[in-house]
């Protein structure tokens, strides 16, 4: 089973979801933050890193005295990344999304695949709990190339038969997804094969605004979701009324108390500050299982 | 005399300078010695995500211009430009096409070394 983390807002708790989630999860399980802009899950869940590798993308190379100038790669192109201009064919390596079309459809076979680097992928453990991420590398702007090999390491780490999972003894089904906030390619390309999205807001104008862009976006997947509201005794009820109209669970409240905040400034897991807090996210995960199970819970018909 | 290549809001000589490179609105190329000109639509560039600037460049280096008035030019358009072998003068903005035309002709226009715009992703 993967259960995405996700929210429209940034800062709502995704991080504090995922990691309370990791910490009281029953089985193994795989904790793997694809927040690749800004990866911080490993600051709460603190793993012990045993491997990384570098992401990279095809990107087109130009032999020049090949080249005959007919223009066809530069056509095809939606990107801008490979141009004619004039008797020069140019590339913007920044600008490709690495579809290798150019590199096909050259009649001259002018065009050699060179790589681009899209980040860092790193994956360890702590206890029980696997962990894996990716960091977008500084000045890189595509995060979606690099969630995929994110997923295809995720694969790996789950399939018995290679020699490249990290554990022999016992293969965590159970994921844990930290997703990107924001409702556009990388928030997307996160929840697209979970099983169940779990919508991290706050009750307040802009955790109800964007949690309402995050579910109209999600909704056409046809996925199992349910709200967590963080901050819960802050702001108004809007987000009670919104989710009731749709016919949204509130899976858990996470109240607006000071000493969630103290525990979150030191690095500490939320499920792990007090038995309160873990109650909560114990009862949590039990929903969540429940939710996953129920296949069109919580999808309601499009207006 | 080598033709002039104006980004312009309009099809006129009396039009504004669009003071944008990659999403202007149009080029005219001008013959600075006749001050015949025709249009060229960029409406193609106009209305791409990203990448317009190059579309742009790629459009002017079809249009047999060798020199480019306009405001801003970004990076990556300058680049192209340069590949085409087209001569860019900028920071024209807030004038008529006709007027940036006589300043070129008048010998004050001084041709650019460097963008003078961001990219967006900077």
């Amino acid at each position: 089973m993967k259960i995405a983390i996700a929210s429209g807002k940034g800062g709502t708790g995704k991080t504090t979801v995922s990691s309370s989630l990791a910490a009281v999860w029953d089985s193994p399980v795989i904790a793997m933050d694809l927040d690749v802009e800004e990866p911080n899950l490993h600051l709460f869940l603190n793993p012990g890193f045993i491997g990384s590798r570098t992401a990279q993308m095809e990107i087109p190379e130009v032999d020049p005295s090949v080249c005959n100038l007919c223009g066809k790669c530069s056509d095809l192109c939606q990107f801008k990344a490979i141009s004619l201009m004039g008797k020069v064919l140019m590339t913007f390596p920044e600008m490709c999304h690495g579809c290798g079309g150019c590199i096909a459809i050259c009649p001259e076979k002018a065009l050699t695949p060179a790589s681009r680097e899209l980040g860092e992928i790193s994956w360890g453990h702590k206890g029980d709990t696997e962990f894996l991420m990716g960091r977008l590398r500084i000045g890189e702007a595509m995060s979606p190339p690099l969630m995929r090999q994110v997923k295809e390491r995720l694969g790996e780490m789950q399939d018995t038969s290679s020699t490249a999972a990290t554990r022999k003894d016992v293969i965590p089904k159970d994921v844990i997804i930290d997703a990107p906030p924001g409702v556009s390619c990388p928030a997307i390309n996160a929840v697209m094969d979970s099983d169940v999205i779990v919508l991290v807001t706050e009750p307040t104008p802009f955790g109800v605004y964007d949690m309402k862009l995050a579910h109209e976006a999600f909704t056409p997947m046809n996925k199992p979701m349910g709200v967590v509201v963080n901050r819960a005794g802050l702001g108004n009820s809007e987000i009670y009324e919104y989710c009731n109209a749709k016919n949204l669970d509130i899976l858990a409240e996470i109240p607006y108390e000071r000493q969630i905040a103290e525990a979150y400034a030191n690095g500490i897991i939320i499920s792990e500050s007090s038995d309160k807090m873990k109650h909560i996210f114990l009862e949590l995960a039990e929903k969540i299982k429940q939710k996953a199970g129920s296949k069109n819970a919580g999808v309601v018909p499009r207006e | 005399m080598d033709k002039i290549a104006v980004t312009c809001e309009e099809p006129s000589l009396d039009s504004q300078v669009d003071p944008r490179f990659g999403r202007a609105a149009g080029f005219l190329i001008v013959n600075p010695e006749t001050m015949e000109f025709e249009f060229i639509d960029n409406g193609s560039s106009q209305v791409m995500a990203q990448g317009a600037g190059i579309q742009a460049a790629e459009n002017l280096s079809n249009s047999g211009a060798s020199v480019l008035l306009t405001g801003y030019v970004g990076p990556k358009a300058f680049a192209g430009l340069n590949a085409a072998g087209i001569k860019i003068g900028q920071n024209l903005e807030s004038m008529t096409v006709r007027q940036a035309v006589e300043n070129f002709k008048a010998g004050e226009v001084e041709f650019a070394g460097a963008s003078n715009k961001q990219g967006h992703w900077k």
